[in-house]
């Protein structure tokens, strides 16, 4: 039972004069349980569909990004008249990952038969299409290096260091300028990170392959410090999460500081730098996964549809008084 | 040919969702699980590839001209979402075997015969619409009953819709119908009801309009939704930037010379 107040029987009165004054009353009365609906959210449901790439893809960025920038440390190697082992090796290195890259690609389409469709045209505005042709081109390139007599060897090779920093940098792109928030937000970010990871596991592979050149040392010490700069920058941004952090570490200040010790450790720090460049493009692909479906609505359809949801007691009903 | 349009007035909407049994019927869509969301009368959940239309179930309190003023009602607004058929289209600009293609009609169309499921346009579609569907592994939408279109049909979840609220026909003609029901509306007190067109972003414009009240978000559709081509520029930048820098770095790392350690 309610009794009644001088504050109540006042709105009694102004209730009174307003439906006198307009004929109508511009008030909901009384509120509904649950009150205030969100007017500015579907029940938290997200908007945007989550990615579907499975472990194909951010496995090939890592694989592509090394190949390619193998391809340019080749050539670079071979314009300065450096060792032919480490000629001979980058571009080895470089073919075998053009020809890992494809099957990794083609296995992650839904339709993989059909992966020839990938090439019925050419669409600049697509940066799918166009990595579709730089992984085609630069597979053919890389090959080509390997197993054309020299001179010809030569000018596969040259073309194959092109379309190598397209395969070192493209995978950016491909990722930022899409409508995931967190990918398009660091779309600048993003093919120069790429880039400096891909360098920095080429650069390390091939020490890994026993050449000890200083040039292979100092483009992956730059990287490392590109790297470690980069993780700052990240943080700042508000890009954070776990994998991200433990990929930035094994690509940033770990190779960092081991370099900078010692030739000793730089064999340690090559391995740091390839694990983490693979982590980091598992932690981008995974964030805009994470990005556009972790609310609380979404966990619960899930958790619904796998039939694994909790018995969580039922909230009350508030009776807004 | 005419371009034709969607016109879906969330006003006449009664959350039948014979729009999304038609749509289903129509075009052979699979079912897509039986659940329970929780959530209001809406276990559809959300636009998928294998629901091309989607009954929203939004609740709010009573607002003027709608609902009780009983303690236990609240109002419910119901809308049919369905794809937007942009007039930029994320998912057409990023699809990279031409699948995806605009036809007379003005919409977008997923060709079946082409996808090869790269998934492309998942993350190009600023609406959450497009998806890859997992047993057949092509990417799936509404064809905006391209079919039915052909021999001069409407689409089906227009046809069965009972109350007028989805209206299809000429995109122009939708327009000027969805004005003049606005303005009814305004003139009937619910002061809030408004268009969705998307036609001030970077989408230019949608095929599929809407009649919504108050805030767009409360039907999850994006306030700002943006068509991805707009960071082409600043992405091929970069990665011009990124090349040019690993190409400098290695020519200048090697040319320091120092051979081995």
């Amino acid at each position: 039972m309610k009794v009644p107040t001088a504050a109540s029987e006042a709105q009694l009165e102004q209730l009174k004069r307003e439906a006198e004054l307009n004929g109508r009353v511009a008030r909901p009365g009384v509120r509904p349980p649950n009150a205030p609906f969100p007017r500015t959210s579907y029940y938290d449901l997200p908007l945007l569909k989550p990615p579907v790439w499975t472990w194909e893809i951010p496995t090939y960025f890592f694989i592509g990004g090394a190949g390619g920038a193998a391809a340019v440390i080749g050539f670079a190697a071979r314009l300065s008249g450096a060792d032919p082992k480490l000629v001979r090796d980058a571009r080895r290195a470089a073919a075998v990952a053009a020809n890992l890259s494809t099957p990794l690609l083609i296995a992650d389409l839904g339709r993989p038969e059909r992966f020839l469709n990938m090439l019925r045209i050419f669409k600049p505005q697509s940066p799918m299409s166009v990595g579709a042709w730089i992984v085609a081109a630069f597979g053919g390139a890389s090959t080509a290096a390997v197993i054309f007599p020299r001179r010809l060897a030569d000018v596969a090779a040259g073309t194959s260091a092109v379309l190598g920093l397209g395969m070192a940098t493209y995978t950016g792109v491909l990722l930022g300028a899409t409508v995931i928030p967190i990918w398009s937000k660091n779309v600048r970010l993003l093919p120069v990170h790429f880039g400096a990871s891909a360098v920095a596991s080429a650069a390390s592979a091939l020490e890994l392959m026993g050449n000890e050149q200083k040039a292979l040392h100092r483009l992956a010490l730059g990287a490392a410090a590109f790297e470690t700069g980069l993780g700052v920058v990240l943080e700042r941004r508000g890009v954070k999460g776990n994998l991200l952090r433990l990929g930035g570490a094994l690509s940033g200040p770990v190779p960092l500081a081991l370099r900078l010790m010692g030739r000793r450790t730089r064999r340690v720090a090559a391995l740091s730098s390839l694990i983490g460049s693979l982590i980091t493009r598992f932690a981008w692909v995974e964030a805009g996964k994470t990005n556009v479906t972790h609310t609380a609505a979404t966990e619960r359809v899930a958790d619904i549809r796998s039939g694994s949801e909790n018995k969580k007691p039922i909230p009350p009903v508030s009776s807004d008084k | 040919m005419a371009i034709t349009g969607f016109l879906t007035d969330s006003t006449l909407c009664i959350g039948c969702k014979a729009c999304e049994v038609a749509c289903k019927e129509w075009n052979d869509v699979p079912a897509d699980g039986f659940v329970f969301s929780g959530l209001s009368y809406d276990n559809t959940v959300a636009l998928g590839h294998s629901t091309w239309r989607h009954v929203k179930f939004v609740e709010r309190e009573p607002l003027i001209g709608h609902g009780g003023n009983s303690g236990a009602q609240v109002t419910w607004e119901f809308s049919s979402d369905v794809c937007k058929h942009c007039e930029n289209a994320g998912c057409l600009e990023a699809c990279p075997t031409g699948s995806i293609v605009r036809t007379e009609f003005g919409s977008v169309f997923v060709q079946p015969d082409v996808c090869n499921g790269c998934g492309y346009c998942v993350v190009a579609c600023p609406f959450g619409v497009v998806d890859r569907r997992p047993d057949d592994g092509r990417a799936f939408k509404c064809t905006f009953c391209y079919d039915r279109q052909k021999f001069g049909e409407q689409p089906a979840c227009a046809k069965a819709c009972p109350t007028g609220s989805i209206l299809f026909g000429d995109l122009e003609a939708m327009q000027s119908a969805a004005d003049a029901r606005i303005a009814k509306l305004h003139g009937q007190g619910v002061t809030d009801a408004k268009l969705y067109d998307a036609r001030d972003t970077s989408v230019g414009g949608t095929h599929a309009i809407f009649i919504i009240r108050g805030d767009e978000r409360a039907y999850n559709l994006p306030v700002n939704p943006e068509v991805p081509t707009v960071h082409l520029r600043a992405a091929w930048t970069s990665a011009a930037i990124a090349a040019g820098a690993i190409a400098l770095g290695s020519l200048v790392a090697f040319a320091l010379g120092g051979g081995k350690r």
